[in-house]
């Protein structure tokens, strides 16, 4: 299973970032290889709109099965990721990286 | 003649100084005002009129034909607004970001893009009893506020000729939907307010015009209030103040009830017959 973490930092520890589309890395989690890989999102701060979209489509580059962020995406990449089949799990917008995966392991977060 | 009313800060004064403006010069000219902050226009508000002509506005975006697609990609590879994006087998538009330039439909080498009707918002024209009134508004959930704006302004140059004035209340900011709204005038009025907050985006607003090239001019509004930098920013920069529309309380008043001021408020026409001197000398010639 690949998943996607929102993120303010490419460490374990490092902060979640709440949003999605203007998350400023995305943190691709290989479930089998143990690989954590940073995508870098801060070409999106020159974009005054479609941010989501564009997130959506790095997403689907990096087929990612699993999104774990914060609010959730907004309506147009919601569009996307259901067109990709990612599931999306919101809430974990206050937590580090390690503790949004072990939450998700646990089942605690809501599904978007 | 065409006059665009802007302002930087929102909630400055653009729609009192245009609706009265309008009323004011239509005493002795034909005016038509068109209220062209499409997002959320409000200069009808102040004004009594009936509707003479509505219509549903359009704007074009591309509608995929996956007959002859051979999903290469370009179209996502050159839409700089994310609009259109391949995902898998599908190509989704998304067509609140779309710009309606066409790029995606005119370099797709299958043309599986052809471009279609979208309405995005309405315009509609009324008649006041001295003056004709144009407003747009867009459709709630739609993005783009400058084809709307770019079609209202066609529409005001289609049906009335170079002899009208032609008052435009634009939107706040210093964004795209301004920029629409300025760049054809041949001058702009820039009202502020008397504080730091005024101060700081007026500024913004007065680097826009520069950078546009236009001829403009600054009316502070509820002179009286805040401080006097403004003043100080001004004569610095050879600035010329038009009109400075006094901090009454009666102003207010007339203004929640949706009334015109300058025939009740003595001090207020005396700053509108300002501007207007103004004018005639500068271009109104």
């Amino acid at each position: 299973m690949k998943i996607v973490f929102t993120t303010e930092g490419t460490e374990w520890e490092s902060k979640m970032d709440p949003r999605f589309g203007r998350a400023k890395y995305f943190m691709v989690f290989d479930e089998e290889t143990k690989e954590l890989i940073p995508l870098d999102n801060g070409d999106v701060e020159g974009e005054a709109h479609g941010a989501g979209p564009k997130a959506a489509r790095k997403m689907a580059e990096a087929k990612v099965e699993v999104l774990i962020t914060g609010n959730g995406p907004g309506g147009n990449a919601s569009k996307v990721l259901e067109k990709l089949g990612t599931v999306s799990y919101i809430g974990a917008g206050d937590m580090t990286m390690k503790e949004a995966y072990e939450a998700y392991k646990n089942g605690e977060l809501d599904k978007a | 003649m065409k006059i665009a009313i802007a302002s930087g800060k929102g909630g400055t004064g653009k729609t009192t100084l245009s609706t009265n403006l309008a009323s004011f010069m239509a005493e002795k000219r034909d005016v038509v005002l068109s209220d062209l902050d499409v997002e959320e226009p409000n200069s009808g508000l102040f004004l009594k009129s009936e509707l003479f002509f509505a219509e549903d506005k359009f704007k074009m975006i591309p509608e995929w034909n996956n007959v002859d697609c051979t999903l290469c990609g370009k179209c996502q590879d050159v839409c700089n607004y994310h609009a259109i994006i391949q995902i898998v087998d599908t190509i989704m538009v998304f067509p609140e970001l779309c710009h309606s330039c066409f790029a995606c439909s005119e370099l797709c080498p299958t043309n599986s893009l052809p471009m279609g009707q979208k309405k995005m918002g309405e315009l509609q024209h009324f008649k006041t009893s001295t003056f004709d009134f144009i407003e747009s508004k867009l459709l709630i959930g739609e993005e783009q506020a400058v084809p709307l704006i770019k079609q209202t302004l066609d529409y005001v140059d289609e049906n009335f000729s170079t002899d009208v004035v032609k008052i435009y209340d634009s939107p706040p900011g210093t964004s795209c939907p301004v920029i629409e709204a300025t760049k054809d005038a041949d001058f702009i009025i820039l009202i502020t307010e008397p504080t730091p907050f005024g101060l700081n985006d007026v500024i913004l607003a007065i680097d826009t015009m520069k950078e546009l090239k236009k001829d403009f001019a600054i009316v502070i509004n509820r002179y009286g209030i805040g401080n006097d930098d403004i003043l100080k920013y001004c004569d610095e920069n050879n600035i010329p103040i038009i009109g400075k529309i006094p901090n009454q309380r009666a102003i207010a008043e007339l203004y929640s009830k949706g009334e015109l001021l300058y025939d009740k408020i003595p001090e207020v026409k005396t700053e509108l017959e300002n501007i207007v001197s103004y004018l005639e000398s500068h271009i109104l010639k």
